[in-house]
């Protein structure tokens, strides 16, 4: 699988990048390693057994260890006191702990032997987080605020670059920093690093406050673009720097700035390119359903490494090629496929990012990175904190003369505030030259301060200046139909209203873009299937019905039971109309059943069942007694293999490329027939009127579930075995599935040769068998032996109206409260397959 | 100057007019324009077909609609004074200008968006969104993708979400509750209206 193959290449990341210097370290060791090793291979005298081999894996090893850690770091940290996981963000516990882990090896090693290598971030880590949140992102809030977002990442990083780098520049003259060896090329370097706002930090601080969406996006969007924009800016400067002063005129400036304007935007239209290629490829991947996430991964990943091959900002590939292909992409691939990618990207997204800050963390417990310089650290940090706050204000000024909603001060106040830096100034910092910056280290450890700074103490503070201002806060609102209907409703008065106008606005646009989309790039980019049924108003309706589905159904398990009826194609909409029309279409079966039964009909066909319009499986589910849970996976092990074993065609359980086995049409429609002919034969035993001691249900229960799973059924006995478990397992209520296995494990009524070979195997006839023959037919078999269709039928509403088969005790109320309850066990256990 | 105030002078009331929707003496004089220019023959109003004559609004699924709210019942024509007073629905909220004292609401106000919103649903008239109402709205903006079946639902569906006192249709206020959440300012104002 081709995320899988992400994954592999995010472990050799790992393996080359964390322990490259480790093994650097152990080289000399390792010769000293070896020699022994090889002396043993040649005195060897036998075959060893086992031998140890550490270094055969030791890279590997050591990754998927780092990793293991991190993530027992992450559950510590969530598991942690709530108390304190509301106050301190997640991040800040991670660097923390960080600090502890690295503590810890520093103390083995005498020297930080893992720290976080600029490569390994910016291949292995930084990618999927970028491309989740891209993938991610709610677009049309991101699209309807790009101009704000684009103003504050484009001109809100080049200022924050340039006032840092001029100001420190400026207090070095004057004296403040001492004797540093940094002239004004290297500040402006050092000032586009720690320019750029974190997405990986500000997501994981403003997820845990819930701004209202604007302000969300806003911030957001910026931090995500304006990343593209910083690695631009620095690769710029970097260039400058190693061009050195002399040698730059104005000419190199303007190539400076073309090369920004080239970088930034041809990484992001190959990102776009990319997306359509994405696209493309997902329209057609009907047949690889099982591998055609992985692409998502790889595509995605493809643009991040093209875009960097090429020079171009491979921030900004990524971030559009994920923005792009996501309406495209989630309506060509099967849902599962969508839900496996949005697993898989959440997995791999808090993997890296729970690594990063944990490496953060980790890095900080090392001599050799930290030179301590008052004046340039703490200068840094106000002038990153305070022309942070005037920039934002600058150009929100600015935006807010154009502005439909202008954004407010509060809004603004946490703008500015939650300006997080994080890794990638770390890792642009680790990428500098100490060639041609002699302070390197200066600045890595005044990046990894206001790393700190930022997002441990402003992530703390962060919450409760939300709260403290009253910031508008996220509305917590339900999917409401009514509202989107509106939403439309507005976009085409508000587009009227232009026309009469006569003016071109805003909305022209939109629609513009709109109609373009939908007559060209969705043809071009979206399966025709998926282009057909893709009204938004309808896909929330469908997704509003499939809520009210789950819920119907968790209420009614909730309640006791259920009868929830389904039929093999368009199941929403029968649903719906079973949900909606008379309750009496909820139990199709019994229905069938009796009418049927009145009608003397005893060998009726099973097609003429299938094709009624009633639906042709029905299930009865039981959420009550959740607690026999091993006794659900023994029966419905048994259930599974007599259930399906007897077919001729013989499918694997295991299968590569597909999760659903055993779920054709021929075996709904066995299991139906199976279901109806045992029906029909306990039925007529019934009649017959000879009915076993209750206690016996329990010895076969156990007899069943110990034996079953295991115990096969040979070769005679196999098909009618099936019968058996069949019946047991769609028994739908009519008649007490329990009573009627009864019925032929005591082999007191009618010969009948369907169920006798299933339950004691010709080999042995089991203790109990002698036992019941003894046994006088019980206060409750006799009860039941007046049943009659006529009595069913008025029995069959009550069963909808409370639970199911309980509503058959009720009325046979002299039973003991024991009974139900093994009553509803048996029953329990008989609904498992069919529901599996 | 000089040709901005002509303009003005033209338009009778125009003090009236500009206190009561907000417009400043450029919007005043910019909408004015375009009425001329729609009213092609110059009788100083405007009838339902020079509306028609705009080609975009004729593809507006719901056009007609939002035409027919230019027209108070059993008008065939519209003149500047009201039209420029329909429009000023979709003037941003300003929070700047300051409140007068026991001015009437403005036509910009929330609820007046809102029930601008609402009469397009409500054609008969009667204060409330029936059934068929809210299914020719549905019809004619889910285009021909969904079947009538599944309209029928999305109609009903709609209407339980909004319908407090389960009489199976949506009144004014029932409707203004169940868009509490939406940002109407945002959504029923036109930027270069302000």
């Amino acid at each position: 699988m081709a995320s899988s193959v992400y994954l592999c290449l995010l472990r050799a990341v790992f393996l080359v990048c964390f322990v490259n210097p480790l093994i650097q370290g152990l080289s000399e060791d390792e010769s000293v390693f070896q020699n022994p090793h090889h002396q043993q291979e040649e005195n060897l005298t036998g075959l060893p057994i086992v031998t140890f081999k550490w270094h055969h894996v030791e890279t590997p090893y050591l990754v998927i260890i780092w990793v293991f850690v991190a993530g027992l770091a992450k559950l510590s940290v969530v598991e942690l006191n709530h108390h304190v996981i509301s106050v301190v963000p997640e991040s800040g516990l991670l660097i923390i702990l960080g600090f502890i882990l690295g503590g810890i090896v520093w103390g083995a090693d005498r020297a930080q032997t893992f720290k976080l290598l600029p490569p390994t971030f910016f291949y292995y880590l930084l990618p999927q987080i970028i491309l989740d949140a891209s993938y991610f992102m709610p677009n049309k809030l991101f699209f309807s605020n790009l101009g704000a977002i684009l103003i504050y990442a484009i001109f809100g990083t080049c200022w924050n670059a340039a006032t840092v780098g001029l100001s420190l520049w400026g207090c070095y003259e004057a004296g403040v920093m001492g004797n540093l060896d940094i002239g004004l090329l290297q500040f402006l370097l050092f000032g586009s690093l720690i320019a750029a706002v974190d997405p990986v930090a500000v997501i994981a601080v403003f997820e845990e406050v819930h701004v209202n969406e604007v302000l969300f996006i806003l911030v957001f969007g910026e931090s995500l673009l304006n990343d593209g924009v910083t690695v631009v800016l620095y690769n710029v400067f970097d260039a400058f720097v190693a061009l050195g002063g002399p040698r730059i005129d104005a000419a190199e400036i303007f190539k400076g700035i073309f090369s920004f304007v080239v970088v930034a935007f041809g990484g992001s239209f190959l990102g776009i390119g990319f997306a359509i290629l994405l696209s493309l490829l997902t329209r057609c991947t009907k047949h690889i359903q099982i591998i055609e996430a992985g692409f998502v991964f790889v595509v995605g990943y493809l643009a991040y490494l093209t875009a960097e091959m090429l020079s171009l900002s491979a921030i900004l590939s990524i971030t559009f090629c994920g923005i792009c292909c996501q309406k495209y992409v989630n309506a060509n691939m099967d849902e599962k496929s969508v839900t496996t990618v949005r697993h898989a990207m959440k997995l791999l997204a808090n993997g890296s990012e729970t690594m990063i800050f944990l490496f953060l963390g980790v890095t900080a417990i090392d001599t050799e990175i930290w030179v301590w310089n008052t004046g340039f650290i703490l200068l840094t940090l106000l002038f990153v904190f305070i022309y942070r706050i005037i920039g934002t204000f600058l150009f929100t000024w600015m935006l807010n003369k154009f502005r439909l909603v202008p954004i407010e001060v509060i809004d603004q106040v946490v703008m500015s505030y939650g300006g997080l830096r994080g890794a990638v100034a770390y890792g642009l910092a680790a990428l500098l030259d100490e060639d041609k910056i002699p302070e390197k280290n200066l600045m890595i450890s005044t990046t990894l301060i206001v790393v700190y700074f930022t997002v441990i103490l402003q992530g703390i503070t962060m919450k409760p200046l939300v709260q403290w201002l009253k910031v508008k806060r996220a509305a917590h609102s339900d999917l409401k139909l009514i509202e989107k209907l509106n939403n439309r409703a507005f976009d085409h008065i508000l587009a009227a209203v232009e026309d009469i106008c006569g003016r071109i606005g805003d909305n022209w646009w939109t629609r513009g873009w709109n109609r373009f989309e939908e007559n060209y790039i969705s043809w071009l980019l979206m399966k025709p299937k998926a282009r057909k049924n893709r009204d938004y108003l309808f896909s929330i309706f469908h997704k509003l019905n499939l809520e009210d589905a789950i819920n119907y159904v968790s209420e009614g398990e909730r309640q006791g039971s259920l009868a929830f009826s389904r039929s093999d194609e368009a199941a929403n909409v029968d649903f719906k109309k079973q949900f909606g029309s008379e309750f009496a279409d909820v139990m199709p079966n019994i229905m069938v059943d009796m009418s049927n039964y009145e009608l003397g009909i005893e060998h009726f066909s099973v097609t003429s069942i299938v094709k009624d319009t009633i639906p042709s499986v029905s299930l009865d589910i039981h959420g009550q007694d959740r607690k026999n849970a091993m006794d659900d996976i023994n029966a419905h092990h048994l259930l599974q293999q007599h259930l399906y074993r007897s077919r001729k065609h013989h499918r694997h359980k295991y299968s590569r490329s597909h999760f659903s086995i055993n779920q054709n049409e021929d075996e709904v429609q066995e299991i139906f027939q199976r279901t109806m002919r045992s029906r029909l034969e306990s039925f007529k035993s019934t009649k017959m009127g000879v009915n076993p001691a209750k206690k016996i249900t329990k010895h076969h229960k156990k007899e069943l579930t110990h034996k079953m799973p295991n115990g096969h059924p040979d070769g005679t006995g196999h098909l009618y075995g099936d019968e058996v478990d069949i019946a047991v397992g769609s028994e739908t209520g009519a008649i007490n599935s329990t009573f009627m296995r009864d019925t032929y494990t005591v082999g007191a009524g009618i010969e009948n040769p369907v169920f006798l070979p299933d339950m004691d195997s010709p080999t042995h006839s089991p203790p109990w068998l002698m036992e019941t023959e003894a046994v006088a037919p019980s206060q409750r078999a006799q009860r039941r032996l007046p049943w009659t269709p006529n009595r069913l039928r008025r029995l069959a509403p009550m069963r909808i109206s409370t639970c199911s088969t309980d509503s058959f005790l009720m009325a046979d109320v002299s039973l003991t409260l024991e009974e139900h309850e093994e009553h509803s066990q048996t029953d329990h256990v008989e609904m498992r397959p069919v529901f599996d | 100057m000089g040709s901005t105030n002509s303009t003005l002078l033209k338009i009778p009331n125009v003090e009236v007019l500009m206190q009561e929707t907000g417009f400043s003496p450029a919007h005043i004089i910019r909408l004015h324009d375009r009425f001329k220019a729609l009213d092609k023959e110059g009788r100083g109003h405007l009838c339902p077909h020079d509306f028609g004559a705009i080609k975009e609004l004729a593809m507006n699924p719901i056009g007609d609609r939002i035409i027919g709210a230019f027209f108070s019942p059993g008008k065939e024509t519209v003149d500047f004074h009201t039209f420029v007073k329909i429009l000023a629905h979709f003037r941003p909220v300003d929070k700047d200008r300051p409140k007068e004292p026991n001015s009437p609401e403005p036509i910009n106000s929330r609820s007046n968006k809102l029930k601008f919103a609402f009469q397009l649903y409500d054609q008969d008239k009667d204060g409330k969104i029936s059934r068929d109402e809210l299914l020719q709205v549905l019809r004619a903006m889910l285009g021909m993708q969904v079947t009538d079946e599944q309209l029928e639902s999305i109609a009903d569906r709609t209407i339980q979400e909004a319908d407090l006192d389960r009489d199976d249709t949506i009144s004014f206020e029932e409707f203004r509750k169940s868009l509490e959440k939406i940002n109407i300012d945002h959504k029923m104002s036109i930027r270069f209206l302000r």
